[in-house]
């Protein structure tokens, strides 16, 4: 189905897409390593015009050897970590439980799918006043109802807090994606291990959690990449104070707040490396995909 | 008109070179059959004369004319998919109509023309359903008629039957056949059944790994094969090929001889072999005959029903004005 | 699965399934529901759940005070306009990489799936300073373009997928029936794969509407859609719950409903084809 012709319009028409997406990737790229060389603090004078001090590596070491630099790091391995883990677990057994025979299962489905479709600030906002808040929270009242002295949910306990809200986001995006990958499992497999004497509980984990291994890599994966780039729910709820400043929130915070351009994209390339490791263990699963 | 030549062509995939060079003439009206095992590049040759990919150096002419650079949609040929390739979003009177619509037929004539293809091809009654709803047959008969408007130089089928059941291809295939002694258009038609090839072509071009093995009409490839390859591909059952010394009695490094040309005896003959598996088919009977020296198991087919029991022993005589003499590089003996 | 379960099996994963649906569901629930409270109500203590009097008034408010339709107006215009401008700049792309692949079409598909990847905290500051330079800080025009190239990657990816899906030998049984390539994209192709453009459009307004990086840092007062609107009202002044809720409410319906509609593409478009 190729002849010189169609290759050549086959080329022309891709053009449009790779030169946008390599301009899109390159352009700010190069700005943001030419920058985390240099000292530039727009509201000190510096600017583009008049030209930027080179200061080596000054940046690069800066940035990691700061005070927020570790509690960042601790953070965001926490906030993913936790994440991870309920996501996970709760959406395997979530997707099994939607897997059984049951009444209202498309209703079910639905129920448990929304939350991915409530926009971060939304989702972030409702947790932060309606549920966490210490008066008129929703959990203050259970609380209370249970004699208990209501928490401060931001600031006594800001990280689960927050693994809370980004997990209610999360959790539906992980069952269904299980879901579709237990439900692509030959059923003859399970009457076999059936007829095999497996207990469901050996079936579990002999036959469905093996099955799975490629979606929850999956899981783990992209959730990973859109977890290290958090940003809206906690600039909506803690605005990165309590413990909860994130690398990324860290690197933000350096770029427009403080306005350090040159720290902020020192502390922008480590994160580029950072999401690039894990880019690649997922590029490779896709691109085993590709073949098959 | 639709004369095809093909002058030198040959055709690489980045270093692999699956046609070299070639050369080709199919006569106008002729129904040609391009034959081999797969991989053989019987579909690679169809499609460089559809167009569909660039031949890497040569020519190819369609009435004289030098078409090698022509687009498929510019050359006048239509071409029948084995997947059939209907358009599933469009009716089928608008699948037949589209070649006409690209054209820019007037709507008046396309309709007669549909109607027409529609009432030679049986399809009046679906003319307004989906192709998803038809069956099989009735989606090979669509594209047959998207075709046939088109009155195109030549028709191109490339492996049509092979995705129907063995009961409607028969039917099809006379169809086909039929088709071509009303229209007079030039067929290529590809296909790896020899059967289909034996029955339909004027002409059959023996192809493998991208070189012809021989061209010519069926009876010609059946009773004068120009090597043991054609020999053995040409005819069904296989032809009983040995080399050895059996062959060398004939002067001759490989012989062959065809399963209807060997007579059977209970008690005399040249050869002593055993009854193996034995098929009958009630018309014919297949025996396949083991320990006999030459090769693993021969084949010999008797008209008729004949009472061959397994282990039985049986005698074979070939008919010697039949036998097939070939050379150390395979090619026949005259 | 094949197999008919006991009813009583049934009973129980029904419970079960509906209890952590609900429990699942409740935030949203609890959001809508308090939309309809006045604002005494909505922070009740004991909280109410049903038997409140129910009311409108909170949505009129909203849209009253702070623009609420100007807001909804920019998130549309981004939203969509994003979404459509990337389905042009993909359809032939994908069009290419499924029907004339070559050596590098995987390299390509690969490479394009990694600049989503890419941290958009790492690249903000170029970004916002190539926007003033360019003039488009704050305006409908710069998200738009920044929101087409940060979903470009997946949308390419799905019709990719949809493309594959096509036979090549009905594209070239339009060639051999004389259409030019317009034509075939036109008139074959782009009918064939209507229900997954379709798709990739619903999945990828969808994603473009709830983006909450560049929406907020890039917009103010001008361009500023739902997303920012919303985070408007983190600074709390005073009694508000009843109002916030009517806001979020009003944010999330359209893509909630469109969400709906959408369940099964999200798992591929999402996961680039690695689950299907």
């Amino acid at each position: 189905m190729a002849t010189q012709h169609s290759r050549s319009a086959a080329r022309l028409m891709m053009a449009p897409a790779v030169v946008l997406l390599l301009g899109w990737m390159l352009v700010p790229l190069t700005m943001t390593l030419f920058f985390s060389f240099k000292k530039y603090l727009p509201l000190r004078g510096d600017s583009l015009a008049n030209g930027l001090d080179w200061v080596g590596f000054e940046n690069y070491v800066r940035f990691v050897t700061s005070s927020s630099f570790w509690p960042s790091i601790y953070a965001t391995l926490v906030i993913v970590g936790g994440v991870l883990a309920i996501t996970v677990t709760l959406g395997v057994l979530l997707a099994i439980l939607l897997n059984q025979p049951m009444w209202g299962q498309g209703i079910v489905r639905i129920l448990v799918i929304a939350p991915f479709f409530v926009m971060p600030t939304v989702s972030a906002l409702v947790w932060k006043n309606m549920f966490m808040d210490p008066v008129n929270g929703l959990l203050a009242h259970l609380w209370k109802a249970f004699g208990a002295a209501p928490v401060e949910w931001l600031s006594q306990a800001s990280l689960p807090s927050l693994i809370l809200i980004v997990s209610w986001q999360w959790l539906p995006f992980a069952t269904l994606i299980l879901l579709t990958a237990i439900q692509s499992l030959d059923s003859e497999q399970l009457e076999a291990s059936e007829m095999d004497g497996a207990q469901p509980l050996s079936r579990f984990f002999y036959i469905i959690l093996p099955h799975l291994g490629r979606a929850i890599t999956i899981v783990i994966l992209i959730q990973t990449i859109f977890l290290l780039a958090i940003f809206a729910e906690i600039f909506v709820t803690t605005g990165g104070a309590f413990g909860t400043k994130t690398l990324s929130y860290l690197i933000f915070q350096r770029v427009l707040e403080s306005q350090n351009v040159g720290l902020g994209s020192a502390g922008g390339v480590y994160a580029i490396i950072l999401a690039n490791i894990v880019a690649i263990f997922l590029m490779r699963i896709v691109g085993k995909n590709l073949d098959a | 008109m639709g004369q095809i030549q093909l002058n030198q062509v040959t055709k690489s995939f980045g270093d692999v070179q699956v046609i070299p060079p070639l050369d080709l003439t199919i006569e106008d009206g002729e129904f040609t059959v391009f034959v081999g095992p797969s991989g053989c590049g019987k579909s690679t040759l169809l499609r460089l004369i559809a167009g569909l990919e660039d031949i890497t150096s040569g020519h190819i002419a369609i009435d004289g004319k030098d078409a090698t650079d022509v687009p498929p949609a510019k050359r006048g040929l239509a071409m029948v998919f084995q997947s059939y390739a209907l358009y599933p979003h469009m009716s089928v009177r608008k699948n037949i109509a589209f070649p006409m619509r690209m054209a820019g037929v007037p709507e008046d004539e396309q309709k007669r023309r549909i109607e027409a293809a529609a009432k030679a091809l049986n399809l009046t009654d679906y003319l307004d359903r989906r192709p998803g709803q038809l069956s099989g047959g009735q989606r090979q008969r669509v594209a047959i008629g998207r075709a046939i408007v088109r009155e195109p130089a030549a028709f191109l089928f490339d492996e049509p039957l092979s995705n129907l059941d063995a009961a409607l291809r028969v039917g099809m295939r006379l169809e086909i056949s039929e088709l071509h002694k009303r229209l007079a258009t030039t067929m290529i038609y590809v296909t790896h059944d020899q059967v289909e090839a034996m029955t339909m072509a004027d002409k059959i071009v023996v192809l493998r790994a991208g070189n012809i093995e021989q061209v010519g009409s069926p009876l010609e490839l059946y009773h004068e094969p120009r090597n043991t390859f054609v020999a053995g591909f040409i005819g069904s059952p296989k032809m009983n090929l040995f080399d050895g010394a059996e062959a060398q009695k004939h002067g001759a490094t490989t012989i062959g001889i065809r399963p209807e040309h060997i007579d059977v005896s209970k008690t005399e003959g040249t050869w002593k072999g055993r009854v193996g598996v034995a098929e009958h088919l009630g018309s014919d009977t297949f025996i396949h005959v083991h320990d006999t020296g030459l090769v693993d198991m021969v084949t010999v087919r008797i008209t008729g029903d004949i009472a061959a029991r397994h282990g039985d022993e049986i005698y074979l005589s070939p008919q010697l004005d039949k036998l097939h003499k070939f050379d150390a590089e395979g090619l026949a003996i005259r | 699965m094949a197999r008919s379960a006991t009813t009583k099996r049934k009973v129980i994963n029904t419970t079960a399934a509906w209890i952590v649906g609900l429990l699942i569901f409740f935030p949203i629930l609890w959001t809508i529901l308090t939309s309809f409270k006045t604002e005494a109500q909505a922070i009740a203590d004991p909280p109410i759940f049903l038997n409140f009097d129910w009311t409108l008034e909170n949505y009129g408010v909203v849209m009253e005070r702070s623009n609420y339709m100007r807001f909804l107006w920019n998130s549309i215009i981004i939203a969509g306009g994003s979404t459509i401008l990337g389905i042009i700049i993909a359809v032939p792309a994908a069009w290419s990489m499924a029907f004339v692949p070559s050596k590098r079409t995987k390299d390509i598909l690969l490479w394009m799936l990694s600049t989503k990847m890419l941290p958009a905290v790492g690249v903000l500051y170029p970004i916002y300073l190539l926007f003033i330079k360019l003039g488009l800080l704050d305006t409908r025009l710069g998200l738009t373009i920044v929101l087409m190239l940060i979903n470009l990657p997946i949308i390419v990816w799905m019709l990719y997928t949809y493309f594959k899906e096509i036979p090549g030998e009905i594209l070239e049984a339009a060639r051999m029936d004389g259409a030019s390539l317009r034509e075939e994209v036109f008139y074959i192709l782009t009918p064939m794969a209507i229900p997954g453009i379709a798709s990739t459009l619903l999945l990828n307004v969808i994603l473009a509407w709830n983006e909450a990086f560049w929406t907020l840092n890039l917009t103010a007062a001008k361009a500023a859609p739902l997303t920012a609107f919303i985070a408007s009202y983190s600074s709390p002044e005073g009694l508000f719950y009843a109002k916030l809720s009517a806001a979020s409410t009003m944010a999330i319906a359209p893509i909630l409903i469109l969400g709906w509609f959408s369940q099964k593409q999200l798992v591929s478009g999402l996961t680039f084809g690695a689950v299907k």
